[in-house]
């Protein structure tokens, strides 16, 4: 059965509206990516299931229960956990304290310190980068080690599923790499389900199980990534092959 | 952790040894305004500091504490402390009550909600002349009393206000450094990021600003019993500012930046006493050259200074920050 579902799910800014029909969904364990280019709608999808950007209608599900009511805090709850566009990290505050703050609601139900603490000797085991700098601001890290540390704190809350928001922006191929693997080994070895918005479409869809291709807010094409990879008209406009003019003056 | 512990009792002891300095008298008075003004500098900063939510209606909580225990007690003849109790939790309820649809807000239209409800609020003091006594003030309040002891000194109103003064300090340094108070800092930085982390946004923004306001209402209270005579005038839209530009002065986000704020604010005025009728222009000067040289408030100037000190005598090591 889907873990999460989304079935004809209209979101709006105000009169712009910004997912038109959307209709996706992820299986148990696996990498799904969702690309296409800016403005497509990636964004909002994730916020539309973190319900920071409810959906106006439609109808989506997580492990077979209605959660479009839901206020963020309850999807967290839930098991869905949300890295932000730009990884947001709270600059002015430490690593540590960063990572703790993906515990906040298990902190609040009151959770075994031990266990959390456990979980966070964990993110260093994961990201030993975090380790060495754990009593650093987070404003003070690298481009790199702070998409490590949005990874991180998202993790801390223990999710089913993670939505991940272009980990790969503004980063440098060696660490794009990286983090990839990092990706790849949480679906691996924690079975952790991932929903993951890229524009580097190429590296997405080697990671990824399956793929969703968003144009201005509609799902135009899906299917397993490495199909999704062959497909012409994939290639053509998101991995720059074939192009037939070379525009040069 | 011992740290914190070892800064609290730094603070305590100076404060509490603060009246063998001054041996009574006027300055001794000051003291105890200074030990108010704490208070609604604390309050503040918890909410603007930590949360980053501004409040210029901060006076207007500080005065429904004083007129809701100065009416209470001067004429209904209530128990002060039972008065002190109804008027903390009245005020509570209904900035509870209006903290929703005002913490909506941000920015700039937040400031300008807030600082709309202290006019409101500043206005219903001075109109509602059967209740309050409208522009000419309130007479009559008693003095707090315990045990069988008036608090009738400044001496007996320096030791309780400055009581009630170091708990609330200490509720609040632990506040800051709890799961809330990283909460807080999270919202502060990136309203969104904290919300996908699971934090409640909303709700905590509204109980921040219910407990800053609680906390003001006690200092009014206090203040009340302590001046016995109310009027408007103290609670008006300029001392919002003042307050504001205590906690400014002092370091936002810095509890003890808030004490040292308030403490100076309250203190350079009557220090300046001697430049006579210079003294308001030196005071702005020192405010101007303060958050030029000073941006991130005295806290943090006071341990850049140490900093600097430490790189003069090196080998001398230790932890001051």
């Amino acid at each position: 059965m889907e873990l999460l579902k989304l079935k004809n799910v209209n979101t709006w800014y105000g009169a712009v509206h910004a997912l038109k029909n959307v209709s996706l969904h992820l299986l148990p364990g696996e990498i799904v990516t969702l690309i296409g280019a800016n403005g497509a709608g990636k964004t909002t999808l994730l916020n539309t299931v973190s319900a920071v950007t409810p959906a106006r209608d439609g109808d989506i599900r997580f492990a077979g229960e209605p959660i479009q009511q839901c206020e963020p805090e309850r999807i967290v709850e839930l098991g869905i956990s949300q890295v932000p566009e730009g990884r947001q990290v709270f600059k002015p505050l430490t690593v540590e304290d960063n990572l703790e703050l993906g515990a906040y609601l298990r902190f609040r139900r009151r959770e075994p310190r031990k266990a959390i603490r456990a979980d966070l000797e964990e993110m260093y085991t994961l990201f030993p980068r975090l380790r060495e700098r754990r009593k650093q601001l987070a404003g003070t890290l690298s481009g790199g080690e702070q998409q490590m540390l949005a990874i991180g704190r998202a993790l801390m809350a223990k999710p089913t599923v993670l939505l991940l928001d272009e980990p790969s922006m503004g980063l440098a191929p060696l660490v794009v790499q990286e983090i990839f693997g990092v990706i790849a080994a949480l679906s691996r070895d924690k079975g952790v389900t991932v929903l993951l918005v890229e524009q580097n479409a190429k590296a997405a869809l080697k990671l990824a199980n399956r793929g969703y291709v968003l144009e201005t807010g509609k799902v135009i094409l899906e299917g397993v990534a490495a199909e999704l990879l062959e497909n012409p008209e994939v290639q053509r406009a998101y991995l720059g092959k074939d192009k037939k003019e070379i525009w040069e003056r | 952790m011992r740290r914190e512990w070892f800064k609290f009792a730094l603070y305590a002891l100076i404060v509490l040894l603060a009246p063998l300095c001054v041996n009574g008298g006027y300055l001794l008075n000051v003291l105890v305004f200074v030990g108010i003004n704490t208070l609604l500098a604390v309050g503040l900063n918890l909410l603007l500091g930590f949360a980053g939510q501004i409040s210029l209606g901060q006076a207007a909580f500080y005065g429904l504490g004083a007129y809701g225990s100065g009416v209470l007690t001067a004429s209904y003849g209530w128990n002060p402390w039972l008065a002190l109790v109804a008027a903390a939790l009245t005020v509570g309820v209904l900035a509870f009550a209006i903290g929703f649809p005002i913490l909506k807000l941000k920015g700039h239209y937040l400031a300008m909600a807030t600082l709309g409800f202290g006019i409101i609020v500043f206005i219903v003091f001075n109109e509602y002349v059967d209740i309050t006594g409208g522009p000419s003030g309130l007479p009559g309040i008693p003095n707090l009393t315990a045990a069988g002891m008036t608090f009738d000194s400044d001496l007996k109103n320096f030791y309780l206000i400055w009581a009630v003064v170091l708990t609330v300090v200490l509720l609040a340094i632990n506040l800051v450094h709890s799961r809330i108070g990283r909460a807080l800092r999270a919202i502060h930085d990136s309203e969104v990021a904290a919300r996908v982390l699971g934090v409640n946004a909303r709700l905590l923004k509204v109980q921040i600003f219910t407990c800053s306001a609680v906390i003001s209402c006690i200092a009014g209270s206090l203040y009340a019993h302590t001046v016995t005579f109310i009027s408007p005038a103290s609670f008006g839209f300029h001392f919002s500012i003042e307050l504001l530009t205590m906690v400014i002065i002092g370091g936002l986000g810095s509890i003890y930046g808030s004490c040292l704020g308030a403490a100076l604010l309250t203190l350079l005025p009557e220090m300046l006493r001697t430049f006579q009728d210079y003294d308001i222009v030196v005071y702005g000067f020192l405010l101007v050259a303060m958050t030029m040289f000073l941006p991130g408030g005295l806290v943090q100037g006071g341990g850049l200074l140490l900093s600097q000190l430490k790189r003069l005598w090196p080998g001398r090591g230790g932890n001051n920050a």
